[in-house]
This record gives structure tokens, sequence and C-alpha cells, in this order.
């Protein structure tokens, strides 16, 4: 029993490292543009195909960093041509609109790389248990934490230290300020885009080595990460890192207790958290309300 | 729809109503079928009730599926299990989405803007999981078979809605002019003008003292209701409740059809529905990559004409 629960934790930590991953890029975008990214899941998977294509030429190490680069820059290019033209209006435009490209990203997906499910190949030396005891943690998956906290840690440093950093933080706050000040915003959101995309891309990346390949896969993975941001608290990237391991441990030890059930704790958790404390736990009032 | 009806609306609803009446006669001479129209029926006034809450207090809610979903699972387990009656059951699954949005919109309404789009789609997703996973009462991945809809039984006469496929749209298009005579009526309401201030300038609304979040929650309650007897006809088109009508990708597809036919038009969703069925119809004949040209349609539209088809056609006949 012990050891299942250890096992169901352990599981939870790993998958909700994973959501953070995904959710801290959405929470980029959504606290600086005000701008849901529907296609968020879609990046994740161009990222993972960018992968699975480019592996036999730069190797897998070489894969893990050029692949979410170049999800980065097509990133870059839908924000520059789709979502520039919608800031001005209201923001529930810029969600319709990545709405209907994420069908476009999943069908141009499938049309590109076939419907059929791929697998991606991970070093050798990753893919062994580091124990008999511990069987369910494999290399990868202690790689795939670690490059998490080496990433999260690394955008962290990036916002409290850079030049660009410090504007995203303080357009989150207050973007006409910021205008005021002489500062590009319009420059301001497109780096900022093109970061969470990269991390979207990262996400796609360490997926493809775990669990294959598909087109579908961004989709499933979209919900939990709002889900993290809902409770962590809209506004905080703090909040949204909590969230996601929090939602990803409580679906973890669900799944020990009541199977069945393990999905829809998630939403339970979202529930309570809004009924008790509706700006999220980490959130701050008047931030979006 | 705001000053009234003079001869321009008392044209436009002229219009719609004898197109819609007569649907039966002139879809097949043009490549239809009866039952492609039924379909449109009921999509569209599943996008009309999102666009009542949408296009008309400012609020977008993509959870929306969830209650369509409980409409037709509520008509389905009531023609299963209680009664034998088609209209009835369309009003159990009507009352089964009306209240669970009502007890719902309580918690969704305090949020607002992008964040309330991001919880209603939680909370719809709550529901898709129950669908999915009570097995023994919903039949799971399966969906809900077992029941099929009912003769209408007058005493002294019956209609055959089971198997005429005229009679059944006939009968489609009595409920949906039901419904769409009630949102008309509640938009012309003081209530109906009040929701169009809250979406104009909230702020504003509520220093005249009007109870936004009840305001918006009474919306989002009613057009639940809405949307329930939409599900529970759609679960008598099929005899068949599907746990993905609760999605919220089916959500997504009623904010499409309602934002392309235009969102603050009351028949934008009407024109909508029938593109998006139409489209869908030939496209996914033609390719298994259909959704990926409706995708683009909808993105053309929200970057060029976010009012929507009937928006532009509105305004060009202006000009």
């Amino acid at each position: 029993m012990t050891q299942l629960l250890l096992f169901n934790v352990t599981n939870g930590l790993i998958i909700g490292a994973f959501y953070v991953l995904m959710a801290l890029g959405l929470s980029l975008i959504l606290n600086l543009s005000n701008v849901i990214n529907f296609a968020h899941g879609g990046f994740l998977v161009i990222g993972g195909y960018i992968a699975y294509t480019i592996t036999p030429y730069v190797g897998f190490w070489g894969a893990l960093l050029l692949a979410p680069l170049l999800t980065a820059v097509i990133g870059l290019a839908v924000e520059r041509v789709l979502i520039r033209p919608l800031y001005g209006r209201d923001p529930l435009y810029s969600l319709l609109l990545t709405f209907g490209l994420a069908f476009i990203i999943e069908d141009g997906t499938r049309f590109i790389w076939g419907a059929q499910g791929k697998p991606v190949t991970i070093p050798e030396f990753l893919a062994q248990p580091l124990s008999y005891e511990f069987f369910f943690i494999t290399g990868y998956r202690l790689f795939m934490v670690l490059t998490v906290v080496a990433s999260v840690a690394l955008l962290f440093g990036l916002l409290r230290y850079t030049r660009l950093g410090i504007r995203i933080r303080a357009g989150t706050l207050d973007l006409e300020t910021v205008a005021a000040l002489g500062i590009n915003v319009g420059m301001l959101r497109s780096l900022n885009f093109a970061v969470g995309i990269f991390l979207a891309g990262l996400s796609g990346v360490l997926a493809a080595g775990q669990l294959g390949l598909e087109p579908t896969m961004g989709t499933g993975l979209l919900m939990p990460s709002f889900i993290a941001i809902i409770v962590g608290g809209v506004g905080s990237l703090p909040g949204t890192l909590f969230g996601g391991l929090l939602i990803g441990v409580a679906s973890g030890v669900t799944a020990v207790f009541l199977p069945s059930a393990s999905e829809a704790i998630m939403y339970v958790l979202m529930a309570v958290v809004l009924l008790i404390r509706p700006r999220g736990l980490f959130g701050e009032e008047g931030m979006m309300t | 729809m705001s000053k009234g009806l003079d001869a321009r609306g008392l044209l436009a609803l002229v219009t719609v109503w004898a197109v819609l009446l007569l649907a039966p006669y002139w879809l097949p001479p043009l490549g239809g079928y009866t039952a492609l129209g039924t379909r449109v029926l009921v999509l569209a006034l599943a996008a009309m009730s999102v666009n009542f809450l949408l296009g008309f207090t400012g609020v977008l809610s993509f959870g929306h599926a969830a209650y369509f979903g409980l409409g037709a699972y509520g008509a389905g387990l009531s023609l299963k299990f209680l009664t034998m009656s088609s209209p009835l059951s369309i009003l159990f699954g009507m009352l089964l989405a009306g209240v669970a949005g009502g007890l719902l919109g309580a918690l969704i309404v305090r949020r607002r803007g992008v964040y309330f789009a991001m919880v209603t789609i939680a909370f719809g997703q709550v529901f898709y999981y129950i669908a999915f996973q009570w097995s023994s009462l919903t039949g799971g991945d399966d969906g809900l078979r077992g029941f099929s809809r009912q003769p209408l039984d007058f005493g002294w006469f019956s209609i055959d809605i089971l198997s005429n496929e005229i009679a059944f749209y006939y009968f489609v298009l009595f409920f949906f002019a039901l419904v769409t005579a009630v949102m008309a009526l509640i938009l012309r309401s003081p209530f109906g003008r009040t929701m169009v201030a809250i979406r104009e300038n909230e702020r504003r609304a509520r220093f005249l003292g009007i109870p936004v979040e009840r305001h918006i929650w009474l919306a989002f309650t009613l057009s639940c209701f809405f949307i329930g007897v939409a599900g529970a006809l759609y679960a008598l088109t099929n005899n068949f409740a599907d746990p993905r009508g609760l999605h919220y990708s089916q959500s997504g597809d009623f904010v499409m059809m309602a934002v392309m036919g235009g969102m603050r038009t009351f028949w934008g969703p009407l024109l909508g529905a029938a593109v998006f069925v139409i489209l869908q119809d030939y496209l996914s004949s033609v390719t298994v990559n259909w959704m990926s040209f409706v995708g683009l349609l909808f993105v053309l539209v929200v970057l060029f004409f976010p009012r929507g088809l009937l928006g532009v056609i509105r305004q060009t006949s202006r000009a």
C-alpha cells in the first residue's frame, strides 16, 4: 500500500511538473496579453513532431533545444500575423481565433505527419529504471522533472533579473504605463508570446519521449493547464506552478482510491477553490476578475 | 430588434419564418434532405442559447455543451425509464439542464471576461466526465441507447414523428418557435434591456444600482434552460445521447456558429448553424480534415468580419 501510494504520488508529481510547463506558458501569455491560447496544445504537438523530424539529424539533445526554438519561431509568426490585429478588441476574439487555429494545427499535423502515432527514440541510458524497488522512476522521468525544474528556474530568473523579464512583469500589472514609458509594447508582447510557445514546444518534446506522438495529444493536456491556472490564481506564476503540482498529485492520489475519479478530482478541486477563494490560491484581488 | 418592429424587421421576420416553414419543400430540390433541416434547427437553437448570453449579456460561456448534453440525457433517460411522451421528455431535459445551470451559475458568475470562459469550460468538463464514467446509467463511452421518440398522442388523433421525417421536422420547428419567442420576449423586456446595458458598460450599470451578478446569473440560467430544450431535441433526433455532446469542443462549435452568423444579431446563429451543418455535411464527404476548413473559415471571420455573416449583410444593405 505504501509503495502504491508512493508510486502514485511520484507519478502525480511528474505529471504535475508537466502541467506546470504547459500552464506557465499559457499563463505568461494570458497575463500580459489577455489571450487564452487555445492553440497551446497545438504548439505542444508541433514541438513534438519537429523533434521527431529533426532527431535523426541532430540527435535527441539537439532536438531538445532546437525543436522548442523552432516552435517559438512559428509562434512568433502566428502572433504577428493573426493575434496582433486583435489586441485592440474584446479579449474574447483572440480566444475564438486560437480556438479555430487549434483545429487547423491539429489537421495540419495530421496532414504532414499522418494520423498514426509516432514513437520517439530517447537515449538508451534514460530509458532504464533507476532501481528495481522503484521500478516506476525511469531515468527519463527523472530527466523530465529535472528539465522542468531547470526551465522553471530559468524562467523565473529571466523574469526577475533581465530587462525583458522586468518589463513583462511590469506590463502584466499595468501595460498602459509601460507603454507610456516608451517601451515597445508590441515587441514585448511578441517576445513574451514566443517565450510561452517555447515552453509549449519543450513540453511537446518531453511528452513525445514519454508518450509517443499523436496529432490529438495536445487537446487532452490543455484542460489540466487551465485548471492549474485557475486553482493557482490568474496573474500569479508561482500560483500556476503550485496549482499544476497540486492537481497532479491530487489526481495521482485519487487514482489509488477511486481510479474512475482521478480526472474529475481536478475539477472538484477547482470548484472548491472557486467557492472559498474565487481569485485562486495565489491570485491577487482585482486581477482580471 | 432594438427599435421594435419596423418595416425592415418585419420583412426579415416574415422571411425567416417562411424559409423555415417551407424547408421540407425547398430543401430536397436543392439537394438537401429534411433531416438536414432538422439538424440545423436543433443546433441553431443551441447556438442561439449561447448567443443569448454572448451577444446580449456580453459574457462567453465555453461550456454550454454540458447543459446541451444534460438536456439530451434528461430526455433520453426519461423516455427510457419514466414516460412515453416525447414532449414530457423535452420538459425533463430542459429542467435538468436549467437546474444544473442555475446551481453552477451561482459559482460561475463570480468571474468575468476570459476567466468566465475558462471557468465555464472547466465546469462543463465535469459533466462530460460524469457522463463518461457513470456507465451504469449513461452507457459511458458508448452513449445512451435503448430509447426512441414516441408518436404524439392527442387522444382522438396521433402524429407519427418517429418514422415521418417531415412531421418530426415540424415538431422540432414548433419547439424552436416556442423557445425563440420566449427569448425574443425576454430581450424586449426591461430585463433584456438591462442585459444589453451590462454588455455595453458593466461598470456604469453597476453604478445605476443594477445587481449585475444576479442579472448575469439569471441570463446564464435562462440560457441553460433554452439549450436544454435543444439538447433534448437532439436526443430525440438521433434516438441517442453521446458523452461527446458534452465536451467543450462541442461548446466551441456552438460558439463558432454564433460568431460566424453574427453574435450581435438575433438570427445570426441560425445562419451560422446552417453554414456549419452544410459545410460539415459536404466537406466530411470530401475530406477527413474538414474541421480545419471550418477552423480556417472561423479564423477569417474573427479577423475580418467580427460582426459575422449577418452583420455584414445588414451593414451592406444599409449602406
